[in-house]
């Protein structure tokens, strides 16, 4: 019934569908196993993309040929470029999407792909022969051949949903759990373990009263996700906060016993940076109030998200803690919020291409690996797509470093170092953050996708050659082009600028504090009149180039310094055994990952800068 | 050769191989840190020597490793035969420093304690060896340490408006940033300045001793170092030509350099000489200018200071042959370039005042610290860390006062956070992240 396919996906989430995109842009055969058709491309928890350090992802993504910026573009009912007011690193494009048109889109956009095939069923195990991935096992007794599989099963492995002291077998509320690849994995040599995750009550929006509640809009220019010519929302939905109080907290407090997070009938642990409302109290009992956002879930949809309010306490505490908050007094539920648990499997036991140690050809993707977010699920499934793709073509695998996307960060720091709570991107995570910005995430990816091969990438390398040349030739025209101090000494003084005495070159203007080519072009009717047949992409990137020239050219050096470190090879077959000197645990990790280089074997948990030099001693012999 | 010698095995065989040689208790069956009276006992049942053997087990050893000390009395024959025996039971000499290494690559200690020991050894000075013990303790990495604790704390504050900017977050005061920062910026200086200290007290203090012809120069020399005769060595200079004389007064060495006189002239090759003291005086951490209080004038003496000081090395100002003009006294030649507690009237020819000059020398060099007790810096590597580290803090505190934002000054920030990581180990952004959650409620 089945061909063999080139590379069978397992899960039908943010990682799965960009896996299946990304196998099959390389021309592989791909069949998307999922347990439920009707729930591909879900968004579980909140109906966003992007934020700071994760719209810089979602940005890569899409340099790199994937599907997510487009979906969301397609989807929003809200775009806002977060921290506008900080440098140009931290602005971070965050929209809020239609659930269902987000879902609805994604379908639409891998049933398009020819090379995808679909399958609803649960896959409970791998077909191994020779230490090598083979194909799928399915819960209605069907085995699929396929040359490697990429695992993206979510939260749903023996996933069990906590609502106080209520306990549900499931993956997502109202869906079951999948059963039998944890067992299988274990069994095979896989450490496994525990995770925790939650998610807030959903509200029914025509109980709200909103006009107690601060409203939050989206930019008046709405910006967007895809390097390509995705539309621009024509209209936006708002988003509201409003705030917990010392009354809210006390209702909280009473269902505390019987907490699943208190009573300790959860073990998984939960990520500190999304704590539960309960979890904030618990822990900043100083704090007497905590911010609460109010999405709306879609256009034509009263359903709204309690961003803030993730909470595994018994549904009545919930209810009345809610109508304690301003403008929530007649709020009605539409579904308590609730933790849930499930395996992962430490990723340290993957290889840099998400290829597992053990098994070749498997490839895991998303929360399996102890993540969480859609950003970072989707980054991974891209990445895994593409190695599944490239080691079953028999190519090179295809890796980022550390220093060209938070893509690279996130896979080198997952490997590297594991994750003992759910992993999520933050931009203090990369150590080189001016240069891996989201206005170049095209610049930095997307030749590296062209020369792979990514079908589709054609016509962004076009862009990117433009866009380099316009950035270049507006530069060159600040460099060339000097003002008199009568065109722009009110101006500069306005701005409490020091004034010019004789000509000067627009550069040096532009590169003084608090000036921009915004606020130039209105006083320069010359440099307006270039700029007006140019893109606004392009003079972005020209007045970042410019301004914050001597940061990237400091961040560059220190790239290299580190990169230094990342060229020298370590073999595969080094004995770490056989060198007395490096710690027992350095001895125990660097076998266990065989870091492929010394910059890589520094980044492990519990390998020393002394074991570093001990291995550049090995190196050096 | 004192009047005990040590020998020292280290390694896994360190045990069998003492056990070998030894007549005594089983040393295989002592406890780690414990010492055992004993004999040699050579090939031929001849005895050797009566000795003291300390037993030390991995990994609590100096080397990490199995360590046993043998302690025999310390004639360079009974040395010789002791070890002679070891190395035909089969073990081998130690590479210089290789203990150290060893150590080092064993992780008991860093990479700056490790780079302590090896001046240890080098030490020739009191001094010198004050400030290797204090930083082979790891007094140094423990300050830096500090510092860097500090920094991470600041740079979370950062991150945290960065990371979570659209939260209800507090944000980092400026103000109170940059002040920390400057507190941190001081004390690196601070540190800095030892360096020249530190690798003055390494090496030896370069002083030279610099004025006009017959002025005395070579008598208060040989004044200096009459008493020291016994200890004073002629080094050959190591990045000089030059021969100097090495003085030590409380444990602290000064390398001296006696220059031509100094004095305009026409003359071309002593004009040759003038501009070889110059490039001396260059080099100099301390300056002694010596002059004859019967033939210089209050307006030569400024004259000579002008050419010679400069704002890099110490000055002191000998007004030489005070017993030809005794009533001669500060004020009289007072000028900008010295004050009173420079000033200092000697006799060289009658050794009058010379301790005096000594105190000083010490006192100006130490500016009344005690050694042992502060950090000092004495590695060229450190150095060059630290000073990169506030490269870095300057940059972060002109973003700050030009309104920068956080991004930009965060870079700043983790760059002095990667160049102090350079001397005591890396920082890592689970740090950032740790100190982020420990303090702030976060997270929606």
């Amino acid at each position: 019934m089945f061909p063999e396919y080139d590379v069978i996906v397992v899960g039908a989430g943010h990682a799965g569908c960009e896996a299946a995109v990304a196998a099959a842009n390389l021309g592989c055969r791909v069949l998307l196993a999922t347990m439920n058709m009707q729930t591909i491309a879900q968004m579980s928890c909140n109906p966003a993309m992007g934020g700071v350090a994760k719209g810089q992802i979602v940005r890569e993504i899409d340099a790199l040929g994937g599907y997510s910026g487009i979906v969301t573009d397609h989807t929003m009912v809200q775009f806002r470029m977060l921290n506008r007011s900080k440098g140009p690193a931290m602005w971070s494009p965050r929209a809020q999407s239609d659930r269902m048109l987000f879902a609805r889109k994604w379908r639409q956009m891998l049933e398009a792909h020819p090379l995808i095939d679909f399958w609803q069923d649960m896959v409970n195990g791998i077909v191994v022969k020779d230490g090598r991935a083979c194909g799928v096992r399915t819960g209605m007794g069907l085995e699929i051949p396929g040359k490697a599989v990429v695992l993206t099963n979510g939260t749903f492995l023996n996933g069990i949903i906590h609502i106080g002291e209520k306990q549900l077998g499931g993956g997502r509320a109202g869906e079951s759990a999948a059963r039998g690849i944890t067992e299988q994995l274990v069994e095979l040599g896989f450490e496994a373990g525990r995770m925790k995750t939650g998610t807030p009550p959903r509200l029914d929006g025509r109980t709200l009263n909103y006009s107690r509640m601060e409203v939050q809009p989206g930019d008046e220019n709405p910006g967007r996700f895809s390097y390509t010519d995705t539309p621009r929302p024509q209209r936006q939905l708002p988003c509201y906060i409003t705030y917990t109080n010392e009354a809210v907290h006390a209702v909280l407090r009473t269902g505390f016993d019987k907490s699943p997070m208190f009573t300790g009938r959860i073990q998984g642990l939960g990520p500190r940076y999304c704590p539960s409302i309960e979890d904030k109290i618990d822990r900043f009992a100083d704090k007497d109030r905590h911010q609460i956002f109010v999405e709306p879930e879609g256009w034509d949809t009263c359903e709204i998200y309690v961003n803030g309010f993730s909470s595994s306490l018994p549904e009545e505490v919930q209810y009345k803690a809610l109508r304690l908050i301003p403008g929530f007094e007649q709020a009605r539920m539409f579904r308590p919020g609730y933790a849930i648990e499930y395996d992962y499997f430490p990723p340290v036991q993957l290889q840099l291409t998400l290829e597992t140690r053990l098994v070749k050809n498997l490839f895991f993707a998303g929360q399996i690996n102890g993540t969480t977010g859609y950003e970072e699920a989707a980054c991974q499934g891209l990445m895994a797509g593409l190695n599944a793709a490239l080691s079953v073509l028999d190519r090179e695998p295809f890796i980022l470093r550390r220093s060209d996307a938070y893509i690279g960060v996130l896979i080198d720091d997952l490997i590297n170092k594991g994750t003992q709570e759910p992993y999520r991107m933050f931009t203090s995570r990369a150590e080189y953050r001016i240069l891996l910005r989201q206005d170049n995430a095209d610049l930095r990816l997307t030749p590296l996708a062209y020369r792979l091969g990514v079908q589709g990438t054609d016509a962004r390398m076009e862009r990117v050659r433009y866009k380099e040349q316009a950035a270049e030739a507006i530069e060159q025209f600040f460099r060339r082009t000097g003002v008199e101090p009568d065109h722009i000494n009110a101006y500069l003084e306005s701005l409490g600028s020091a004034p010019i005495r004789q000509k000067v070159k627009l550069h040096t203007i532009l590169t003084r504090p608090y000036i921009g080519i915004a606020g130039l072009r209105q006083v320069l009717p010359g440099l307006d009149e270039f700029l007006r047949s140019q893109d606004e992409e392009c003079i972005e990137l020209a007045e970042i180039n410019m301004k914050y020239e001597g940061y990237m050219l400091r961040e560059q050096e220190m790239v290299e310094k580190m990169n230094r470190l990342e060229e020298l090879r370590l073999r595969d077959d080094i004995d770490y055994y056989q060198l007395p000197s490096l710690s027992k645990e350095a001895r125990e990790k660097l076998s266990r990952i065989k870091p492929r280089t010394i910059g890589q074997a520094g980044r492990i948990s519990g390998v020393t800068p002394a074991d570093v030099s001990v291995l550049l001693v090995h190196l050096g012999r | 050769m004192g009047a005990i010698g040590v020998i020292r095995i280290s390694g896994p065989d360190a045990l069998r191989l003492a056990s070998s040689i030894f007549s005594g208790k089983d040393l295989s069956e002592q406890p780690s840190h414990t010492i055992h009276f004993g004999r040699i006992v050579a090939e031929d049942g001849r005895l050797l020597d009566e000795v003291l053997v300390s037993l030390f087990r991995q990994p609590r050893s100096y080397t990490g490793e199995d360590v046993v000390e043998i302690s025999c009395h310390g004639s360079p024959y009974i040395l010789q035969e002791v070890l002679t025996l070891l190395l035909r039971k089969g073990a081998r000499l130690a590479n210089p420093g290789e203990f150290t290494l060893r150590a080092f690559l064993n992780g008991r200690m860093d990479l700056s304690q490790a780079e302590a020991v090896a001046d240890l050894i080098a030490s020739e000075s009191a001094a010198a060896h004050a400030v290797a013990m204090q930083q082979m303790r790891g007094g140094f990495s423990k300050d830096i340490e500090h510092l860097r604790r500090q920094l991470v704390d600041f740079a979370a504050l950062i991150e945290l408006e960065l990371d979570f900017g659209e939260e209800d977050v507090e944000f980092a005061n400026r103000e109170d940033l940059s002040a920390l920062i400057r507190q941190i910026r001081t004390f690196i200086e601070d540190l800095l300045r030892s360096f020249r200290l530190g690798n003055a007290i390494k090496n030896g203090i370069t002083t030279v001793i610099a004025g006009r012809p017959n002025a005395g120069k070579s008598t208060l020399l040989n004044a200096l170092l009459k008493e020291e005769r016994a200890i004073v060595s002629d080094v050959a200079g190591t990045t000089r030509d030059t021969i100097e004389e090495v003085l030590h007064v409380d444990g602290v060495a000064f390398r001296i350099v006696d220059t031509a006189g100094i004095r305009q002239t026409q003359d071309t090759i002593e004009a040759i000489g003038v501009a070889k003291t110059l490039e001396k005086v260059r080099q100099a951490v301390l300056l002694v200018y010596v002059f004859d209080v019967a033939r210089t004038s209050p307006q030569m003496l400024r004259e000579d200071l002008a050419a010679l000081t400069r704002p890099e090395s110490k000055l002191l100002v000998v007004a030489n042959k005070m017993d030809l003009n005794p009533y001669t006294t500060y004020e009289h030649y007072a000028n900008e370039y010295f004050s009173s507690e420079a000033w200092i009237p000697v006799s060289a020819l009658n050794q009058m005042n010379i301790e005096y000059l000594k105190q000083k020398l010490l006192d100006t060099v130490l500016e009344g610290k005690v050694i042992a007790g502060s950090t000092v810096v004495a590695n060229v590597r450190h150095y060059e860390a630290l000073l990169k580290t506030n490269e870095s803090l300057d940059a972060a505190l002109q973003g700050i006062a030009q309104g920068l934002s956080g991004d930009l000054v965060a870079m700043d920030i983790r760059r002095a956070l990667f160049f102090l990581g350079q001397i005591t180990g890396k920082i890592s952004s689970e740090d950032l992240l740790d100190s982020i959650f420990s303090r702030f409620c976060i997270g929606k």
